[in-house]
């Protein structure tokens, strides 16, 4: 009962922020210099016929009724359509979203198993020579631009070790991609026993997946870190200590199932660092998704793309974070149970 | 427990007590001091580019072009056979000037509206904190590169998309910090009652305010540095032949497959170094000025 | 008659940035078989410090620098972790001054003694869980069956601090320390969490340490008591002889500021403020506050001396004094 209500309030937030986002979206799409109408027409066009075309695309009416227009095409799937390729702006997602899927998860991935237990020995040996490097690898990590990070990768690993594949997108030179069940090649290959598949998949993967897993371990770690120590400092801790707990379950056990909890509510942050650092990435490694995609149409002044793309992200970060807020309540029963 | 751990406070220290402390502070913050050493001499180098740097960053010459670091070129050259040390050096300019300029005029907008919600609440309050949400429902990147992408590709409108993406940090920081002081002000009306707002500005909100606007500014830096750059990278910011760090590694991330590694690892570098000294210096001021952070790390 | 555990000179440092405080300084006492023992002091004496000490569970920046704790023949200083683990928790457990907040949140009550059943008594989880009810009602939880499957926060303070003492029960230990076990709750429900601790100590015949500030508690719980007074113990003697014939300068001043008609007795700051722990001079750490100071106190340390049966303190002018008369 007290979760529903919990539940709901959190739900009631989600709405209006929604609402700002596709407002801002729909600003820097219609309202700003730069006449959609004289872009779609193109230069040296006669001021009548971008009078037409502006009638034609509603530009004439007011902002509100334009907004309208816009939010009912977004909810109904209308993204418009990509001059670059000429087909409409969702089939294109819907086609290169698995490769930015798979890039995410498997760099989350990366990011959660390297970077909990390094939070986590960083606190328990605090001031040691381990503490110290985790510290400056943390700082470093951030400071790190991902697309310097991913050159150096290719550079050291492919142009120089040749133990990663040329960075061009997600499958090795002659493959075929397996057949879709979940759009992720790595899963596909494994349901349909393609080890092949599976295994260039991996190859192709391997360095963007490192440079942008490192790029939000940095903050899972001192996430995990700070709230370790703060843990480990608690009263209950110190209980389970004098109770003569074993320390691996203190730490692992009752520390850190604690500590998770902070790190289930950045979650929705480190989301929106890999979102953010997805888009270079891909254009680094020519990998085929969205932020890749994004960026091309930019090249080519096709500003419907990279729009479609930031509202895109913004509503997935907005729902993230919703999930993670019910997520974080179900876990602790101080929300959940309260 | 707890009370023995913590050092005891003398209420009498003694003046060479405290200033021995600070320089203790100093030793053991060696990376923040170094780091603010490091800032300043790229500002200085910026400042001073034409003075500084060896060659003229523009000038173009067919027999120089892609010559490895040696000891006439220290970072190498380009295709063109510009210095690649002059152009970085030329670049910091435009990097650091758009990183200041971002900072503070999101600072200035933030803090102005953040003083007004804070002040009016109600409506006021609710709507500019809705508008907030709003645009922290955007990962700060893309953002940047949604205004970026509308507004077109100039110094001005990079400056401006950096600056919308960080106005959220200030407006909290100084709303929350209006609303500790309407609190106070009811606990402790007679300090304020009768006082001009702009003593309460100047007497309250000033002093409490500024060590962690100066923090988040200091930490901000980093980010507009690393958002400029990522921004140039993908094309959307500032354009060759302007020098900038990012469209520079952009640039040299061309000549990765022919083995030009100075051409993409130099310029890159210049950001790490600068956001890496800026995010030092921001966590050596926080320990300094914010007594509740000290000690924690 | 030997004792529960002998402590001998315990010495705790801690390095801080202005310097080397020394928390307890050559701290010794003893818990006899089936007492309660009360340790009393201002805060910030070197009480919990000392409690941490037993259990070996001080950590950096602290250190023990010196002293032995014996406990079933050993000394607990010399001992290695593994050894420890048997010991700590199992033979020695704690009950922690804040109950709120030393019962792990995210842990149901009955999973949080169980597991100490399954830890220390090696049991099966379901007999544990059965125990576990057990120990709780044993503790005075009402309903412990359905109580046992709720979180701490569901807990009132009274409440989580007699699952804390089930925890600490669970394992039979022969030494129990009660660190400050009824701050932060109302006078009722202190007053009953020590008639509880008392006759769970008599039932169980585990004798108790406890830690406290407050003389009233002393003198209504414990048979006998050990006063601190800036990380020095300066007097060690049965509850009614201290009450009646208190020997040390502190300790009087203590006894003098209990307002005598009131029943509800706490330690009044005495004159004077308490000193720094900071690099403190070799001698007396009372020297500041103490009206027979002699220059003697500041060079020498004053060690605990036999002044009556069963009654030591430790103070050059009460040993002068003895021998005057």
């Amino acid at each position: 009962m007290t979760f529903l209500i919990y539940f709901l309030r959190r739900l009631a937030l989600v709405v209006p922020t929604l609402l700002g986002v596709t407002i801002i979206t729909f600003t820097l799409t219609y309202l700003l210099p730069g006449n959609p109408a004289v872009v779609k027409a193109g230069p040296l066009v006669p001021p009548e016929v971008v009078a037409e075309i502006e009638k034609a695309m509603g530009l004439d009416q007011p902002a509100w009724v334009q907004y309208w227009r816009y939010i009912s095409g977004v909810v109904q799937g209308d993204l418009g359509t990509s001059a670059s390729t000429g087909r409409p702006v969702l089939e294109d997602f819907q086609q290169r979203l698995p490769a930015t899927l798979e890039l995410t998860l498997a760099s989350l991935l990366i990011a959660l198993v390297i970077g909990i237990p390094l939070g986590v020995q960083s606190a328990v040996h605090r001031d040691t020579a381990l503490d110290h490097v985790g510290r400056i690898v943390g700082v470093a990590g951030v400071a790190m631009p991902t697309f310097w990070t991913g050159l150096i990768a290719i550079y050291v690993f492919f142009y120089l070790m040749g133990v990663a594949p040329p960075p061009l997108g997600r499958l090795g030179a002659g493959l075929e991609p397996p057949p879709t069940f979940t759009g992720l090649y790595v899963v596909d290959g494994l349901l349909t026993g393609n080890w092949k598949v599976v295994g260039s998949a991996l190859h192709q993967l391997m360095l963007p997946s490192i440079v942008l897993g490192l790029s939000v371990m940095a903050p899972i770690a001192r996430m995990v870190r700070s709230t370790m120590l703060e843990i480990l400092e608690s009263d209950y801790i110190k209980a389970a200590w004098a109770a003569g707990l074993p320390r691996r379950r203190v730490v692992y056990g009752d520390a850190l199932f604690n500590a998770l909890i902070p790190v289930v509510t950045i979650l929705g942050l480190v989301f929106g660092f890999l979102m953010a650092g997805n888009a270079v990435v891909e254009s680094v490694f020519a990998w085929p998704g969205i932020g890749n995609y994004a960026i091309t149409s930019l090249m080519t002044k096709d500003s419907g793309p990279i729009q479609s793309f930031v509202l895109f992200v913004a509503v997935l970060y907005v729902i993230v974070n919703f999930v993670v807020d019910i997520v974080y309540g179900l876990i602790d029963p101080r929300i959940r149970l309260e | 427990m707890a009370d023995i751990a913590r050092p005891p406070t003398s209420s009498s220290a003694s003046l060479p007590a405290s200033l021995r402390l600070i320089g203790l502070r100093l030793r053991r913050n060696w990376p923040s001091a170094t780091a603010l050493a490091i800032i300043v001499l790229m500002i200085l180098a910026a400042v001073f580019a034409a003075w500084i740097a060896p060659y003229d960053a523009d000038a173009t010459s067919a027999e120089a072009a892609l010559q490895a670091p040696s000891l006439h070129h220290w970072l190498g050259t380009d295709v063109y056979g510009r210095d690649l040390l002059s152009r970085i050096i030329f670049a910091a300019r435009v990097d650091l000037a758009v990183a200041f300029g971002a900072t503070a005029l999101a600072l200035a907008i933030g803090a102005t509206i953040g003083a007004i919600s804070g002040l009016h609440l109600g409506w006021v309050d609710l709507i500019i904190m809705r508008c907030v949400d709003s645009v922290m429902a955007f990962p700060a990147f893309i953002l940047a590169m949604a205004i970026t992408a509308a507004l077109g590709n100039t110094v001005t409108n990079v400056l401006l998309a950096i600056a919308v993406t960080q106005v959220p940090i200030y407006l909290r920081l100084v709303r929350g910090e209006i609303l500790r002081i309407r609190e106070m002000e009811y606990a402790d009306a007679a300090r304020v009652v009768g006082n001009p707002p702009w003593r309460i500005v100047f007497v309250h909100l000033l002093p409490n305010c500024l060590p962690p606007i100066i923090v988040q500014a200091t930490l901000a830096m980093g980010y507009a540095l690393l958002t400029m750059a990522a921004l140039s990278f993908i094309g959307l910011g500032i354009r060759p032949p302007q020098s900038e760090w990012g469209s520079m590694t952009a640039e040299g991330a061309q000549y990765i497959v022919t083995g030009e590694w100075w051409l993409f690892l130099f310029p890159g570098f210049a950001i790490v170094l600068m956001v890496l000294s800026f995010n030092l210096v921001g966590d050596g001021l926080r320990d300094f000025l914010d007594p509740r952070m000290r000690g924690v790390r | 008659m030997s004792a529960v555990i002998a402590v001998e000179d315990l010495a705790v440092r801690f390095s801080t940035d202005h310097g080397e405080v020394e928390a307890v300084d050559g701290a010794s006492f003893d818990v006899r078989p089936g007492e309660i023992l009360g340790l009393v002091g201002e805060s910030g004496s070197g009480k919990s410090v000392t409690a941490m000490a037993l259990l070996q569970l001080i950590r950096k920046p602290g250190r023990i620098v010196r002293g032995e704790i014996v406990f079933d023949g050993r000394d607990l200083c010399r001992l290695s972790e593994e050894e420890l683990a048997s010991i700590r928790g199992a033979k020695i457990a704690m009950v922690f001054q804040t109950p709120r907040t030393a019962l792990n949140p995210l842990i149901t009550v009955g999973e949080q003694v169980a597991r100490l059943y399954a830890l220390h008594g090696g049991l099966s989880s379901a007999v544990s869980r059965r125990r576990a009810v057990d120990m709780l009602r044993l503790v005075g939880i009402p309903e412990p069956e359905r109580r046992s499957r709720q979180y701490p926060h569901q807990f009132s303070g009274g409440m989580c601090q007699r699952v804390m003492i089930a925890m600490a029960l669970a394992s039979a230990p022969r030494l129990l320390i009660a660190d400050e076990p009824t701050t932060g709750l109302d006078v009722s429900t202190a007053a009953r969490i020590l008639d509880l601790l008392r006759d769970l100590g008599r039932d169980t015949g585990a004798s108790i340490l406890l830690i406290t500030h407050d003389l009233g508690v002393v003198a209504a719980t414990c048979q006998r008591v050990a006063v601190m007074h800036a990380g020095q113990m300066v007097e060690i003697a049965p509850v009614r002889a201290l009450f009646a014939r208190p020997a040390h300068p502190y300790t009087r001043a203590l006894v003098r500021s209990i307002p005598r008609a009131d029943r509800e007795v706490t330690m009044e700051p005495i004159p004077g403020a308490v000193p720094s722990l900071l690099e403190p001079p070799p001698g007396c750490r009372y020297v500041g506050r103490c009206p027979w100071v002699e220059d003697r106190c500041r060079r020498e340390k004053p060690s605990l001396s036999e002044h009556a049966a069963d009654h030591l303190v430790a103070c050059f002018a009460v040993e002068d004094r003895r021998a005057a008369v």
